[in-house]
């Protein structure tokens, strides 16, 4: 469609970019209809194409971002199930992170908002602090109700909600990385993450051992932090850019010692941002290079897995509902080698009805957003369950939390149930479901 | 922005007021059911006939049929414009506001009311997709037969209003064929109810007039369409020619032959290569033109038609035929072709023309446009519903180009002249919008247009219905 800005606002680069996503959207309106806000509210302000052209209209206007601007941006779930629809091939995934940087540097967000986002670009980056805040928020779940009561609190609530009401240990801990065995078939580095384990230490587990049993060594280089994803949602690029830099750095640096076939990523969420670290860091000459190879290198788990051609085992009687997480089938495009793997290892697989719709869960959005984010989780699990299926898998530690507070089917990581299939243990949460 | 079609002025009594008629509708509706921040009323100013824009007064999202009575109500009370949409996906620019008017928005009433198989009906709610309705019913081995290429996101109440089309509708009939009843809100508020869950109504087909009325004789808030069975099987082949005339003179001989099948769709060189970049659906690139058949029914049925079909392509020098070999194929062939118009925007920007012609002059008609398009210096993609000569010509343009974007106007109007003068008409399925209104007088004498303005006016006589649509603004009565 038709775009209005000077040649003077068209030398920002970003805005420069912007103008040609802008430009490729030709107003069909085919966004809408998978869009799980618009879906969900009915509004064309919440739908990717109202979105866009309230972004248009402010960066045409060279405006600051304003309350109601920022109020659609941010109900928006960056699930990018629109990019997976638009025919006309909109990049709306980096308009809306453009649109956020925006915000966060024209915008002063209301005080409790501002504290709860600094909470959490404070926090869920780091294990550490990541597990005093859970050990806290157990202490703190018979606040949630009252909380709740008060609008500006509520993401706290949904915060507490969210806890697990029990630490999680790995099976694994002190053992070290196990060796691979039998033929040597590739040299990987695995991302550590930031939530993941310490919330579920038991997906990665699983992963290595896993890629042990068909002869991948995997290697945990020092210095690796969050991928950067969480804050780069939010609008915080220097955080983000920082800890991009920061991985870019110890992965090329393994790449140049050691030599590394892929950088496996267990997370589907942190998948999609490393795979557009060289986007990210696109201006910065001195690391645009180095993030573009980092970025070729990032590998979801199952794709991975599809290229070593694990054997066909016979059907094990388990139903799986597989949940594909946004991230994975929209950010990734990864639809079909999840699904082929289960297969392969024996597992029947049921597909939810809606499957292209978010859970809710979104990175921080299922705090930020609780009412809208309960609503999709309600749907999302209302599919799941009429599949009859005996559990649900999915690749993202985002979408477990979220499901798992909304269902009593046990969630479990695709790796987790293939890990259990070609030889490792039954995997602790579905013998708990199970027996309960 | 292009200015070539005009809009009525605003109305001063309208104008003067605008405050108080947004703190009226404010006690009218819920708070997450109005919007009238200036901001918030951008997106809301076009629809897919992006060339146009207007700024609406404000925006009324109702959830209940009582809630759009109020709404028109009070606005026919003060003479407010009221323009209607759905999912906003018009190519005639139908759900277009304009400066004085309350767009009244169906998508928060998207729900299915009643599956009823015996009577093999749905009634749902206007903001309802046009693909949902055949979801809900998929897994139960029925079908709502209309499919618009926009059926992803274009509403029922949208394809009521422009009586909307789509490629299966060779066989099984355009939106009127299968809409069966309306509950709608006319322009006072009252609530009615047309139809049933019968075929005919007894007195005259009022129905039949709602369907197509562009949001001009009031709004419908709920409707029931016919379900039909899904076939045994059904089968999209790929037909491909050196030359677009072949394909043309082919669909008529297919036609003339007296086989219908479900669907005839072409789709020249330039359109091909668009849809194939976008959906990887196999469609062959070295071919000038290319005919999607498909033909469905048992095994047996299916062969005999393609049979048929194959032989008269041969007289036509067809050069590849493929049939395709699984339902991911199939859904791969139909998702380019219902992609084709979003996907054009991969290469340039468009306007999509919707002329429909007699058969015997579908290759005449794609000659002259081709000559018509080049004398502006523009391209141009053909793809369309070639089964029942409804063209739709995209001229590709530079909408950042104000001497573009006049000149693919133009050349627009040429090639819409050229459908009536070839026997055929404006519209086919989009509507007339504003995008057709000004030709309104290449296809209706002075009489005509009166009389069906008098049919207007007996249900909205002060003209507040989407007023800047259908009929040419001025020599209105």
């Amino acid at each position: 469609m038709q775009t209005n800005f000077t040649a003077a606002q068209l030398a920002d680069p970003q805005v420069a970019e912007s103008e040609k996503i802008l430009r490729r959207c030709v107003h069909c309106g085919f966004c809408t209809a998978t869009c799980p806000t618009y879906v969900t509210l009915g509004n064309e302000l919440d739908s990717p194409r109202g979105r866009i052209y309230l972004i248009k209209d402010m960066l045409e206007n060279g405006r600051p971002a304003d309350e109601q601007v920022v109020t659609h941006i941010d109900r928006c779930l960056s699930c990018l199930a629109c990019v997976t629809t638009c025919p006309s091939g909109v990049d709306y995934m980096h308009l809306v992170d453009h649109a956020r940087i925006h915000i966060e540097k024209t915008y002063r967000r209301p005080l409790a908002d501002r504290l709860i986002r600094g909470l959490l670009a404070k926090t869920l980056p780091y294990p550490g602090r990541m597990r005093a805040a859970l050990t806290l928020a157990r202490f703190g779940r018979p606040l949630s109700p009252f909380l709740k009561r008060i609008q500006a609190l509520r993401p706290l609530a949904a915060m507490l909600d969210l806890a697990p009401s029990s630490p999680a240990r790995s099976s694994m801990a002190g053992l070290g990385i196990p060796q691979a065995s039998g033929e040597r078939r590739g040299r990987v580095a695995i991302l550590s993450g930031c939530a993941q384990p310490v919330l579920d230490p038991g997906i990665n587990d699983a992963a290595l051992r896993l890629l042990a049993r068909f002869g991948v060594e995997v290697v945990t280089p020092e210095g690796e932090v969050c991928c950067g994803a969480i804050v780069h949602h939010m609008g915080k690029e220097d955080q983000a850019l920082d800890f991009a830099r920061r991985n870019v750095d110890v992965w090329i640096r393994e790449l140049e010692t050691g030599g590394l076939d892929a950088i496996i990523i267990t997370a589907s969420g942190c998948g999609t941002t490393i795979k557009d670290y060289g986007h990210m860091l696109r201006l910065d000459p001195a690391y645009r290079d180095k993030a573009a190879k980092v970025s070729s290198l990032a590998k979801d788990i199952t794709e991975y897995l599809a290229g070593l051609d694990l054997p066909r085992l016979d059907a094990k009687g388990v139903t799986v509902a597989y949940h594909s997480a946004c991230s994975m089938q929209h950010g990734q495009k990864i639809v079909a080698a999840p699904k082929n793997l289960l297969k392969t290892a024996g597992f029947t697989v049921r597909d939810p009805a809606e499957g292209h719709l978010c859970c809710g869960s979104a990175g921080t959005y299922n705090i930020l957003q609780p009412e809208i984010s309960g609503q999709l989780k309600a749907r999302k699990v209302k599919n799941i369950e009429a599949t009859k299926a005996d559990v649900i898998a999915t690749g993202n530690i985002g979408c477990m939390t979220q499901i798992a507070t909304g269902t009593a089917m046990p969630i479990l990581h695709t790796v987790e149930l293939l890990d259990w299939a070609y030889g490792g243990p039954r995997p602790q949460k579905y013998k708990q479901k199970a027996a309960s | 922005m292009s200015e070539a079609i005009q809009f009525l002025p605003p109305r001063d009594s309208v104008m003067s007021r605008r405050a108080a008629i947004v703190t009226d509708l404010a006690e009218l509706l819920p708070p997450e059911c109005l919007v009238h921040e200036a901001r918030e009323l951008v997106p809301f100013e076009t629809d897919a006939f992006v060339s146009y824009r207007r700024l609406p007064l404000a925006v009324a999202l109702p959830k209940t049929t009582a809630q759009v009575a109020a709404v028109l109500k009070y606005c026919h009370r003060y003479g407010v414009p009221v323009v209607p949409r759905g999912a906003g996906t018009s190519l005639s620019g139908g759900a277009i506001p304009q400066e004085d008017a309350v767009v009244l928005c169906l998508s928060k009433m998207a729900r299915i009311l009643e599956l009823d198989y015996a009577n093999r009906t749905a009634t749902v709610q206007a903001g309802v997709t046009n693909l949902s309705i055949s979801e809900a019913v998929g897994t139960d081995g029925f079908f709502y037969a209309p499919d618009p290429s926009s059926q992803l996101a274009c509403t029922i109440g949208g394809n009521i209003g422009m009586n909307s089309g789509g490629a299966h509708c060779l066989k099984y009939g355009v939106t009127t064929n299968n809409l069966l009843g309306v509950k709608m809100v006319l322009v006072d508020g009252a609530v009615i109810e047309l139809g049933g869950k019968h075929l005919d109504a007894s007195g005259y087909d009022l129905l039949g007039l709602i369907c197509g009325s562009e949001g001009q004789l009031g709004i419908v808030t709920e409707a029931t369409v016919r379900l039909i069975a899904k076939p045994e099987g059904a089968r999209p082949v790929l037909f491909g020619f050196e030359a677009s005339e072949a394909a043309g003179a082919c669909v008529a001989d297919i036609i003339a032959s007296g086989i219908i099948p479900v669907a005839i769709e072409f789709m020249d060189k330039p359109a091909i290569e668009i849809c194939e970049a976008f959906a990887h659906a196999g469609y062959p690139l070295d071919v000038a033109a290319l005919l999607i058949v498909e033909v469905e029914g048992s095994e047996a049925e299916m062969d005999a038609m393609l049979q048929s079909i194959v032989e008269i392509a041969r007289r036509h020098q067809v050069k590849t035929v493929r049939e395709c070999q699984s339902a991911t194929e199939a859904a791969l062939i139909w998702k380019g072709r219902k992609s084709a118009f979003g996907a054009t925007g991969r290469i340039a920007d468009y306007i999509c023309m919707d002329g429909t012609v007699p058969l015997s002059k579908l290759s005449y008609v794609l000659n002259k446009t081709a000559e018509i398009v080049e004398s502006f210096g523009l391209r141009v993609a053909n793809v369309f519903h070639a089964g029942d000569g409804n063209m739709h010509p995209l001229i590709l343009f530079n909408a950042n180009d104000p001497a573009d974007a006049a000149k693919a106007e133009a050349a627009g109007n040429e090639i819409l002249k050229l459908c009536v003068d070839a026997g055929g008409c404006l519209t086919g399925e989009h509507g007339v919008g504003i995008e057709k209104r000004d030709l309104m007088r290449h296809q209706y004498s002075e009489v005509d247009l009166h009389q069906q303005m008098a049919v207007r006016a007996a249900f909205d006589e002060g003209w507040i219905m989407n007023p800047s649509k259908v009929f040419p603004l001025d020599g209105r009565a």
